[in-house]
């Protein structure tokens, strides 16, 4: 089966930096892939190449097959890609609930209805996501007053409502104690098992990525250093040198 | 450790809902350099903000030369001679490089030796090359540079540097860690905050490990270069 | 046109030009530090006016006219730069984390009570101003006499420029002010004091205005009409410049300068509409303006506006109970009273269509205006011009406003903030300088009079009847639509557009649509305007009109449903009954908006749901807290 997700030499600058340039992956079906790197190495760029907030430079991103690169997010969203933000960015003023129901309407079509009444559109639906990420009895909290950690949920549950083939989760588990960072990772892998859905995901614990990633990325100075398994990158000695900083002799 | 210059006790910080900082501890001697390590969104930048008087959801007490600066705004704390680089560098655009340290400019309190853009172009001699350009022309490392430079101009008692080598090629760490050491030998008290541990090591005393907004170890640079376990456990792989 | 025209027209256009860039510098430096956009900008020009025009002849008496007449301007700058000083400190200061709405209404509460102030001092009648000693005669350029005043205005502008250029670039002031208009948060950090360099800033672009106005008596008198032309004359200059762009300004000057020189020439009657359209223009194809830069990021902060959601429907029994009084009102109330309310229930619709688009979706209009003349000028125009029956043109007139609507949103709706407001404005004054010029079809100055229901409708309660039943409906489905997937989307537009766009939502045609439809109900708002008062003038178009319109959502309280109509009510009853009793409700009303902003920004309704003295009712977040950073 060939993959799902084909990015091949993708390049990015701007104003003469180049912040990502000839990076090449590739992510099959119901695999979580990692990209990781120190900041600065284009890991967000790359990220948000793929889901459309930023038109690449160069390079060709095949999603099934047809090639997605410039397209506008939203376009890539009908194609089957939902995505979670670092920051997460969910509507402040809407329950949680309404917040998947949002995604919903948009997903079936009636975000330009007069006369129903919004909250009511798929409600069901709605609570269903919910509870399968753990966040029903949340559900009619005005997300401007989640903690962080269910605020990430939230952005979980509206990525995932129209059943995309591909899930994009930027830093997911930021600002998460350990014990929420398991949880969200757990309940994603297992979503990915049930619903084979792929999973593309950039994170800076590194304990989240050894345990959930079956293949991961590593860039440095917008460059991929080296791609494979979670073993295979641990034991990587260019990219323990990354991590941990050069020696600085001189300064000595 | 001498008189301290900067002790914050109980800090807790917030981002709206979420409670980025708990009950962080810390003390910067006179005449010292400490490091707080971490990785990124460890909350070490919250902690710098929350000491310069840069957020408004927060408790606990910051204390700068004695004096509680809690209630204090940024311009007044940095009167008192605290200085901050944030990581982000904000040059001002449109300000040439002689322009940007102008706006940084404040006679010291004391009756030390004050900086002079003549005297930083001999810290950082790119600078000096490039001091009639708009500093928002600046490469990276440069523009390190113009910003450590501008709080400098302050000619503060203290500074409060956010990853100085973040983003920069390794010879301009060097230079930058050079810098450090050469303020430190001027007897400047300087807090630092780093993900490279080796950069850390070669300008700090002490060093706060940071992560997820607590402090979880403390203690001098070299017994954590030598520990495998925290390095593990709270800075990298 | 042979060349010693050309040059003439040339001089002159450069002559005006100076004149704008010397109001507009102000404008702009003010707007570059403190990102408020001051309307009262203009008053502090009339006041300079009428300030140097007070003193002249004593200080001429004292000092002699050579240096005498220089003297008194620059007394009167001073003076007004204080005034300025006054503005800042005792309210913009505590603004600048406010939102945009609440900053322009502040100042422009300012505008109102400067122009009842004036009349109070100097009184309705204009006062011609002196013509300065030694600049009285006229020189000969190329055959044909130029004023010796004009040429002396021509230096003046730059001149200016190279003064504010120097102090800008040349002193420790200038370079903080710069740095500040960069990155405030940042000058903060490195021990610049904002407070102080705040105040001296709006001291320097006050005095600018009032020297600008001292200037200028020997080319006009003062009047208490100067404040609304100037301040849209310098908006458009700011604006086509690039807010907060000194060098920017001064571009916009000539160009505009020399537009209303040669475009006299050839369309004399709409110098104010290829102005503006200039303007529109320039934004399409930079929407900063030609040297202005997008809005910096002030702070490193990260909590995110409060967004607040609708408050839940309200219970059906206290909309039943209200609307059973408006039913019975004609019965027992007398007829004056059922004509102010249905006043009253038009302008409810008005300021509840503008409240959809402010409060639900982010859009901040400033020209609303623009399509309820628009209703009322094709209703009236309609039955007038071509015999429609009245109650088609009635209905037909607001589908010309929402199609107009449709258009105009399809191109400003992509800005935000304090430039779609502006451009707003401009469109509104684009159509008011139409009614104004084109008269043939709109009848100018004077209107269109004469136009009422035919019969039956005429009368006092048949009308207030057709008004509740027809508004009355048009504010029903706004109110469905605000709790309907089309306005649920809209506000997770203003929530985050970065999410919206990630679930699939084509954000921008949302938008557009949002505003078609507030555009179509303001529309109908104004063709029952128009049959209520039996006609129509270019009033309807004002820039008065719009801001009554964000008056009354700011009075019944932005952020909650009903607050539009709880304004709308309060705001025309407040007028109907205070006017008379005063010579200065301008004062009055300017007095109630600033204790509003500054003190009860949440309004009546906000106030009330806070309160939570009804359980049905829930307690929501108010507009965002006015946090004492800066100050």
């Amino acid at each position: 089966m060939s993959a799902l997700l084909e990015v091949t030499g993708l390049a990015k600058s701007f104003g003469g930096v180049r912040a990502v340039r000839d990076v090449s992956f590739s992510l099959n079906r119901a695999e979580m892939l990692a990209i990781i790197g120190p900041n600065g190495a284009g890991k967000s760029t790359c990220f948000n190449m793929v889901g459309g907030q930023i038109r690449p430079g160069a390079g060709s991103i095949m999603l099934e097959g047809e090639n997605i690169a410039g397209l506008m997010p939203r376009q890539i969203w009908r194609r089957g890609v939902g995505r979670t933000f670092q920051i997460s960015a969910t509507f402040m003023s809407m329950t949680v609930r309404e917040n998947v129901q949002m995604a919903l309407m948009s997903h079936h079509g009636r975000i330009r209805a007069l006369l129903p009444l919004a909250n009511r559109l798929y409600a069901e639906e709605a609570v269903a996501i919910l509870e399968r990420i753990g966040l029903a009895d949340r559900r009619d909290q005005m997300c401007g007053v989640l903690a962080y950690g269910d605020l990430k949920r939230v952005e979980l549950a509206v990525a995932i409502a129209h059943r995309p083939k591909l899930l994009l989760m930027d830093e997911p588990t930021a600002g998460m104690s350990p014990s929420e960072r398991e949880a969200l990772m757990q309940l994603t892998a297992s979503i990915v098992r049930e619903e084979g859905m792929a999973v593309l995901f950039t994170e800076h614990d590194m304990d989240v990525v050894f345990a959930h990633a079956a293949h991961i990325v590593v860039m440095n100075r917008g460059a991929v250093v080296t791609v494979g398994t979670p073993a295979e990158v641990r034991d990587n000695s260019e990219v323990k040198r990354i991590y941990l900083g050069g020696t600085l002799e001189a300064a000595h | 450790m001498g008189e301290a210059m900067l002790k914050i006790t109980g800090l807790n910080a917030y981002y709206g809902r979420a409670h980025i900082l708990h009950d962080v501890d810390l003390t910067l001697g006179r005449g010292e350099v400490v490091a707080l390590l971490g990785r990124n969104g460890a909350g070490k930048s919250t902690i710098m903000k929350s000491a310069m008087g840069l957020l408004s959801g927060r408790s606990g007490r910051v204390e700068f030369r004695g004096r509680d600066v809690g209630a204090l705004r940024p311009y007044r704390i940095s009167r008192l001679g605290l200085a901050y680089v944030p990581e982000d560098r904000r040059i001002f655009s449109g300000l040439t490089v002689l322009e940007n340290l102008e706006v940084g400019r404040r006679a010291p309190a004391d009756a030390s030796k004050p900086w002079t853009p003549e005297r930083l172009f001999d810290l950082f001699p790119n600078l000096g090359e490039r001091r009639d350009q708009d500093g928002a022309r600046l490469s990276g490392g440069e523009q390190q540079m113009l910003t450590v430079g501008r709080a400098l101009m302050g000619n503060p008692l203290a500074i409060l540097l956010d990853e100085p080598s973040e983003g920069l090629a390794p010879i301009i760490v060097e230079q930058m860690a050079r810098a450090v050491k050469t303020l430190k030998d001027e007897g400047m008290s300087i807090l630092l905050s780093e993900q490279n541990l080796y950069f850390a090591h070669a300008v700090g005393d002490r060093a706060y490990v940071v992560d997820r907004g607590r402090i979880r170890y403390e203690g001098r640079l070299d017994e954590i270069m030598a520990n495998d376990e925290i390095r593990r456990a709270h800075l990298a792989v | 046109m042979d060349l010693s025209f050309v040059v003439n027209q040339v001089l002159t256009g450069l002559a005006g030009a100076s004149s704008l860039f010397l109001v507009a510098s102000g404008l702009t430096l003010i707007f570059g530090v403190s990102r408020i956009v001051n309307f009262a900008h203009g008053s502090l020009f009339m006041l300079g006016a009428y300030a140097a025009v007070t003193i002249y002849g004593p200080v001429v008496a004292a000092l002699g006219p050579a240096i005498g007449p220089w003297f008194a301007m620059l007394c009167a700058a001073l003076a007004v730069g204080l005034v300025g000083v006054a503005i800042e400190v005792l309210i913009l200061r505590r603004l600048y984390h406010a939102p945009h709405m609440l900053q322009i209404l502040a100042t422009f509460g300012i505008v109102l009570i400067m122009q009842d102030a004036v009349v109070l001092i100097w009184g309705y009648d204009q006062i011609v101003g002196p013509r300065i000693p030694g600049l009285r005669g006229a020189v000969t350029i190329f055959g044909l006499r130029f004023p010796q005043y004009e040429l002396f205005m021509l230096f003046a502008g730059p001149a200016v420029f190279v003064g504010l250029w120097l102090l800008l670039h040349r002193t420790r002031w200038g370079t903080l002010v710069r740095a500040a208009t960069r990155d405030r948060e940042m000058a903060d950090i490195l021990g610049v004091d904002q407070a102080k360099l705040f105040t001296s800033v709006f001291f320097l672009g006050a005095a600018l205005a009032g020297l600008a106005g001292g200037l200028q008596l020997p080319r006009e008198p003062a009047n208490i009409y100067l404040d609304v032309r100037v301040i849209l004359e310098a908006f458009v200059v700011t604006v086509i410049g690039g807010l907060g762009s000194i060098g920017g300004a001064l571009l916009a000057s000539i160009l505009i300068g020399l537009l209303q020189a040669f475009g006299i020439l050839i369309f004399p009657k709409s110098t104010l509409v290829l102005v503006f359209a200039v303007m529109a223009i320039v934004l399409m194809f930079r929407p900063w303006g030609l040297l202005g830069r997008p809005e910096p990021q002030t702070t490193s902060d990260l909590a995110e506006t409060k967004a607040a959601p609708p408050d839940r429907p309200y219970a059906a029994h206290l909309v039943v109970a209200v609307l059973a009084v408006l039913m019975v009102l004609p019965l027992f109330a007398p007829d004056y009273i059922v004509k102010l309310s249905t006043q009253a229930i038009i302008f409810g619709l008005l300021a509840f269509s503008l409240n959809f688009i402010v409060a639900t979706g982010g859009i901040l209009s400033f020209g609303h205006a623009a399509f309820f003349g628009i209703g009322a000028y094709t209703a009236a125009i309609a039955v007038k011009n071509y015999g429609v029956p009245a109650g088609a043109a009635l209905l037909a007139a607001p589908l010309i406003a929402g199609v107009v609507a449709l258009g105009v949103g399809w191109f400003i709706v992509r800005r935000t903030g304090i430039y779609l407001a502006m451009l707003t404005l401009a469109f509104a004054q684009i159509v008011w300088s139409v009614a104004f010029q084109w008269v043939e079809l709109t009848g100018g100055d004077n209107g269109i009079v004469g136009v009422w229901m035919p019969g039956w409708a005429s009368a006092t309660g048949a009308y207030y009847y057709l008004t509740l039943a027809v508004c009355g409906t048009a504010i029903a489905v706004i109110w469905r639509a605000v709790f309907s997937p089309f306005g649920y989307t809209l506000r997770a537009g203003r929530d985050s557009a970065l999410r919206c766009d990630a679930i699939g939502i084509d954000l921008r045609r949302h938008r557009v649509l949002a505003f078609a439809l507030a555009g179509t109900a303001a529309g109908l708002a104004g063709s029952s305007f128009m049959f209520l008062k039996g006609g129509v003038d270019p009033s309807l178009l004002s820039m008065d009109i719009s801001a009554d319109a964000l008056i009354m959502s700011l009075i019944g309280g932005v952020q909650t449903v009903v607050g539009p109509l709880v304004g709308a009510a309060a705001f025309t009853f407040l007028k109907a009954y205070i006017m008379p009793l005063t010579d200065q409700w301008r004062l009055v009303l300017g007095v109630i908006i600033i204790v509003l902003v500054l003190a009860f920004p949440r309004g009546i309704v906000g106030f009330v749901n806070a309160r939570d003295w009804f359980s049905r009712t829930v307690t929501r977040s108010p507009i965002p807290a006015v946090e004492e950073r800066t100050a």
